[in-house]
């Protein structure tokens, strides 16, 4: 990554207090987000991505969380020593957020176009009717049509797809360095999440916003990424550009991961083949790596030390997992060495046809 | 050809909406299912895929058209030909944890439709539970246990063998694997189809997940707005989609791989689903059809027969009806 990170998240660390105990969420999480970059986090439930946003943006409760380490710069300062007043400046005009409902997120009882011009005027010198204005310009750039009527209308009076617009519309108000967006298309139809995808990829190249994209789904991943970062039970796994985590995944996790979903464009090919097993407890996460209980190609010293982070050939792609150790004896078992690709690049495609016969 | 084991015939399923105005939820559905066989039905919320397994396992009346399991029909059936329906047929839930009794063990639950059935002595009973718990890939040492001490995807074991617990032979499951983590879903995925190979089960299998359904099926259908717009061999329909729904849905599925993703054709759909209150006069898709014509507007399509085992509803494939 060339130049200074826009944000970055260094060994952060959070818990939760709870009546069982103390739930390990975050354990040592440290990325980085380049100016205009769109970096998906990507992962199961449990796996810490939503903690991770959520603490950037200061919004968890404390307690029962607590942050007990770590860093979070943006441009250099950082946010966890600022205080709730000065976050309040960086939340909504330098870093907003678009969460997955946003039914809940937004004020049912103000019109949007008065939820987007509220945000406008706190953070900028304009008139009312400057914001307002805004507002509806907003509405237009994010596809909502008729936005001048639209503006008038209450959120229960849009439909999913277009209430996720407008609180898109709402983040990008005040033109911010940085948009996270947390399961942006999770509640959304199949459809409608490919309109709101296209709209997210768009606005990051217009407006020069950087994204923070959390998601689950690796399909979402592959349409708007620029870089992935894979965490697992409270840790980054694996990170990487775009093509080389879908085309060479270095952790037997992310591997897994693109291997038990079938494919929607490819002849069906036998059984699949699913990551036995579940993620660990947080209350009492494993001492070595935390993915060896369930990893086929597990060393001994897999279940007991954590595995040092490696740099893999291709630029800013890097793993934790002891298979990649330069140490590692050649000959050991490992996913990548096995002769199939997680994603096979060889075209075994069922040719859909782009039109119906006229 | 012997029989379909089911057979679902102009099926209409109505809710009463505000101002006495109806909800089509499920608007004229025909399909059959042979033994064997798992059928997808696919489509995005409010298509009525969910009311239309809910209304054949009859946990609805339809309010017009008919459900035949085996050839009975299934909404006029009572006393002992209706106990017989109701361990013939199961269901599987999306959501393991609403559909589990928390306050009973999970060897209670299990065993309770047997009880109901009168199937085997109490001792008996005990060991089918054991059985199942192996057979589901679970410990028979949890019988004991109660629903909340397991994860989500041993949660949706105990449901599948809870299902089996009866010997059915027709299974509902609706959204079996939305609720799970991508790794967890392809180990019920797998559960479900060494299953049906063991026991001969028939699967009607509800979901929005295309790709699943591509992997588990041998035929699909796709539900818009209540209406079935085209149901086919899996193959065929994957690699041919006939309606400009079945090809926009597919093109909008998102792909975990980037080249592909890049490079493959789209057919995009503008604007979003109308309300089932309200139905666009004509073809219920023509408001978001990228291909639309006059007529679309004017006459609703019939679901025809363009191939051997392919149905499609569009005015686009008119001209291929075999039945003409």
């Amino acid at each position: 990554m060339a130049g200074a990170p826009l944000l970055e998240v260094r060994d952060l660390q959070v818990v939760f207090h709870t009546y069982a105990g103390l739930v390990q969420a975050v354990r040592g999480v440290s990325f980085a987000i380049a100016p205009g970059e769109m970096l998906a986090v990507v992962g199961e439930s449990g796996c810490g991505k939503s903690v991770t946003a959520q603490t950037i943006l200061r919004l968890l409760p404390t307690p029962p969380a607590e942050v007990t380490g770590g860093q979070i710069l943006f441009e250099g300062r950082d946010l966890l020593k600022l205080s709730e007043r000065e976050m309040q400046q960086v939340r909504g005009e330098q870093i907003t957020v678009v969460f997955q409902d946003p039914i809940s997120a937004l004020n049912p009882t103000a019109t949007v176009g008065s939820q987007i011009a509220e945000v406008v005027t706190l953070h900028e010198s304009v008139t009312r009717k400057q914001a307002w204005q805004r507002a509806v310009e907003m509405l237009q750039l994010v596809g909502i049509p008729d936005a001048v009527q639209r503006a008038h209308q209450y959120p229960h009076q849009f439909s999913g797809g277009m209430r996720q617009r407008a609180m898109i519309a709402l983040a990008l108000a005040c033109r911010p360095k940085l948009l996270i967006a947390d399961e942006p298309t999770t509640a959304l139809d199949v459809t409608v999440q490919a309109q709101i995808l296209a709209l997210l990829k768009r606005l990051q190249k217009e407006t020069g916003a950087a994204v923070l994209l959390i998601t689950h789904d690796l399909g979402v991943v592959a349409e708007v990424a620029d870089r992935v970062v894979v965490m697992y039970a409270g840790e980054v796994i694996e990170q990487a550009p775009l093509e080389p985590l879908f085309y060479a995944p270095r952790h037997p996790y992310t591997w897994g991961l693109l291997r038990s979903v079938p494919r929607l464009d490819r002849m069906r090919q036998g059984a699949l083949e699913p990551i036995e097993g579940t993620p660990p407890d947080l209350l009492d996460p494993p001492s070595g790596c935390a993915f060896a209980p369930r990893c086929r190609y597990a060393l001994r010293i897999c279940r007991q030390m954590p595995p040092i982070e490696q740099q893999v050939e291709t630029e800013g792609h890097s793993v934790r997992c002891w298979l990649n150790d330069p140490a590692a004896p050649a000959g050991l078992r490992r996913p990548w060495a096995e002769g199939e690709a997680a994603v096979s690049q060889e075209d075994l495609s069922l040719q859909p046809r782009s039109a119906p016969p006229q | 050809m012997a029989r379909p084991l089911l057979e679902v015939q102009e099926l209409k399923k109505t809710f009463p909406a505000r101002g006495g105005r109806q909800l089509r939820a499920v608007d004229g559905v025909s399909f059959t299912i042979e033994r064997g066989e798992t059928l997808g039905l696919v489509g995005e919320s409010g298509c009525g895929k969910s009311t239309t397994g809910r209304t054949i396992v009859r946990l609805y009346q339809p309010s017009a058209g008919r459900v035949l399991f085996d050839g009975e029909e299934v909404h006029s059936l009572h006393g002992s030909a209706l106990r017989r329906f109701r361990r013939r047929v199961q269901m599987i839930f999306q959501d393991p944890l609403a559909s589990l009794d928390p306050r009973m063990t999970v060897g209670d639950t299990i065993a309770e439709g047997m009880q109901i059935h009168h199937m085997g002595t109490p001792k008996e009973r005990q060991e089918r539970v054991q059985a199942l718990l192996r057979a589901v890939g679970l410990n028979p040492e949890h019988a004991s246990r109660f629903p909340h001490e397991f994860s989500g995807g041993q949660r949706q074991r105990i449901g599948i063998a809870r299902a089996l617990a009866v010997q059915p032979e027709l299974i509902v499951a609706d959204e079996p694997i939305s609720a799970l983590d991508v790794s967890i879903q392809a180990q019920i995925v797998n559960l479900l189809e060494r299953l049906q190979q063991e026991m001969g089960l028939t699967y009607l299998f509800i979901a929005h997940d295309l790709s699943m359904v591509k992997h588990i099926s041998t035929h699909v259908g796709v539900m818009y707005l209540g209406a079935l717009v085209e149901i086919a061999p899996t193959d065929q329909l994957y690699s041919e989609p006939l309606h400009p729904y079945t090809q926009a849905l597919l093109s909008a599925a998102p792909l975990p791989d980037p080249k592909v993703t890049r490079t493959r054709p789209r057919v995009v759909v503008q604007g979003e689903v109308p309300s089932p209150i309200d139905l666009p006069s004509g073809c219920r898709f023509r408001t978001r059809c990228p291909f639309a014509m006059d007529i679309c507007s004017q006459v609703d399509p019939p679901l025809i027969e363009v191939a051997p085992q392919r149905q499609v509803a569009c005015h686009l494939h008119a001209a291929r009806s075999t039945a003409a």
